[in-house]
């Protein structure tokens, strides 16, 4: 007897990012100045309580220039017991700003009794004002020389980047705030007006943060300076999702230097590892993630170079490849000894 | 730019009489004769998970068809493992002309259309080509956020995540439970195809001059 099979199919060209928004219910203010950032809109000066950051190796977004606020609630402090997962107190509200030549986009966060808002807000072009924008995200138009628009997350990519590891904060964390900062850090804009650990324990808005990250700094223990900058830019544009934890984990792949793991995860994890994607032109040949001494046949370096939106990495938020990491990693892989990953063998 | 899209397909295929109940066949439906399709008791999480992917199709895609003697059934010996690897498609079928936008495969496992061609995905517990490896979080972050493993590439057409993604919790739990209990079946599904071959992405090169 004929069957009738009827699908019903949903289909989403790849450009949509209109996939359901899964965080805790939240009525964003309308505008950024509800969220209470700057006391003084003509000179752009932030208000009492909020503190200016400056991750060392910060997230590339298409060359967009950022600066970063956090506020802590007053009388409260945020409590660094794990070193890898800082907690923060209900009320914490933290700003990232995007500017291309202006101010862009800002995006705000806050964290409520039932978990961590999102919201992101689109600056006029005379930058008076900034307004909600759709929580379904989109490309807007911005004025570089590449012509590539600036992707504004939707609400379920701020969960998918954000919601993915131990805490939602990314940038503001132990090794991110250390003052002993990689002067071979791409991109890395520090301010006077930053905040770092000391300052921060100093102030009392850290707390028990273990004396031995204040007495020895942390950092990435390189083999040689160009390893040590080149883990830091896998840690800050990659480790928020290939971490030891989160959606990821299965894959164990860990980018992330999180603790005094020695050696680094990053290392042990990638170097002469099998992976699951195929390099174009060998879709049925296994790869390695990083192929040491060879930039051209290492996974990791491809999918930094791609920016179709199957193979790109990282696969939100970026529509242009970052040259100088692209040049950073690959020196990194060439300059690694064949046998670097039984070295480092745990 | 947002495209949305939204096809039915109803596809009467000749033999479904002979699909098993446990491939989502006529057999459990009531309008075949058989008895209705109850939800199990809610505590046998794993009989929760078989009755919410047989009710919602899911090996309709993922369970490739194959020629019976009266029509195509789906292969009992491949349930839900996804698009076959030795059916090896490296370049996408040109669309007859016409008002059309998608084609499938004759297993019903590989699609084509203006976002690329996929392959439905090994959803066996098979640890190298499956989700073996997977855990709960990984994949209910998949269907909430339709990105491959949580925070992957996009989910692309037409798997329907966004009807998915209104499942609750318990419900995911549900199914990822069933799907870690079918037998493994190795099958390295290909990677998608994008519709064009990424050439000269933009690079901070020319930003920076």
């Amino acid at each position: 007897m004929p069957a009738a099979l009827a699908l019903a199919c949903s289909l989403v060209a790849l450009a949509s990012s209109g996939a359901p928004v899964s965080q805790v219910a939240f009525n964003p203010p309308l505008t950024l100045r509800e969220t209470g950032l700057y006391a003084d809109w003509e000179r752009f000066e932030t208000a009492e309580g909020i503190f200016s950051f400056s991750p060392q190796y910060p997230l590339w977004t298409d060359g967009a220039s950022k600066r970063r606020f956090i506020a802590i609630p007053p009388g409260t402090a945020v409590d660094a017991s794990d070193a890898d997962a800082w907690r923060f107190p209900v009320g914490t509200r933290i700003w990232k700003e995007f500017s291309f030549g202006r101010r862009v986009e800002t995006r705000y966060m806050v964290l409520g009794p039932d978990g961590w808002r999102y919201a992101t807000y689109l600056w006029s072009e005379d930058e008076r004002e900034a307004v909600l924008a759709d929580p379904r995200g989109g490309d807007i138009a911005v004025d570089t020389s590449t012509g590539a628009p600036h992707a504004v997350p939707s609400t379920s990519d701020c969960v998918a980047c954000h919601g993915n590891g131990e805490t939602p904060v990314l940038g503001f964390s132990l090794l991110q705030l250390s003052p002993d900062r990689d002067p071979g850090a791409l991109h890395s804009v520090q301010r006077a007006e930053d905040v770092d650990l000391g300052e921060l324990v100093r102030i009392g808005a850290l707390v028990n943060l273990s004396a031995r990250f204040l007495a020895r700094p942390p950092r990435i223990a390189g083999r040689t300076p160009t390893e040590r900058a080149a883990l830091g830019y896998l840690h800050g544009n990659c480790g928020h999702c290939h971490r030891a934890s989160g959606a990821l984990s299965p894959l164990g792949m860990q980018l992330a230097h999180e603790g005094a793991a020695l050696p680094e995860p990053a290392l042990t994890t990638t170097i002469n590892r099998t992976s699951g994607f195929a390099l174009p032109g060998a879709p049925h040949a296994p790869a390695r993630r990083v192929d040491p001494g060879h930039p051209e046949a290492s996974v990791v370096l491809a999918r930094m170079s791609a920016r179709d939106p199957l193979t790109q990495m990282p696969p939100i938020g970026t529509h242009v490849v970052d040259g100088e990491a692209v040049r950073l990693v690959a020196d990194w892989i060439r300059e690694l000894p064949p046998s670097r990953q039984l070295e480092n063998e745990p | 730019m947002r495209v949305n899209f939204l096809i039915i397909l109803a596809l009467t295929l000749t033999a479904c009489d002979e699909t098993p109940p446990e491939l989502g066949g006529a057999a459990g439906h009531e309008e075949s004769g058989g008895a209705p399709v109850t939800a199990p008791d809610a505590e046998d999480r794993v009989a929760r998970g078989r009755y919410i992917v047989n009710a919602g199709l899911c090996g309709d895609c993922h369970t490739p068809l194959t020629m019976g003697p009266s029509g195509p059934i789906p292969d009992a010996s491949r349930l839900l493992s996804g698009h076959p690897e030795t059916i090896v498609l490296s370049a996408a079928p040109s669309l007859p002309p016409g008002p059309w936008m998608a084609m499938a495969s004759d297993t019903m496992t590989a699609w084509s259309g203006p976002w690329g061609m996929t392959f439905t995905a090994n959803l066996t517990p098979d640890e190298e080509t499956g989700l073996g490896r997977w855990n709960e979080e990984t994949f209910i972050a998949t269907i909430r956020n339709g990105r491959h493993m949580g925070v992957g590439r996009p989910l692309l057409p037409p798997m329907p995540f966004q009807l998915i993604a209104n499942y609750s919790d318990d419900d995911l739990r549900a199914i990822f439970a069933y799907l870690q209990s079918i037998p493994p079946v190795r099958n390295r599904v290909p990677d998608p195809i994008p519709p064009v071959t990424a050439a000269g992405a933009a690079t901070s090169d020319s930003v920076d001059g």
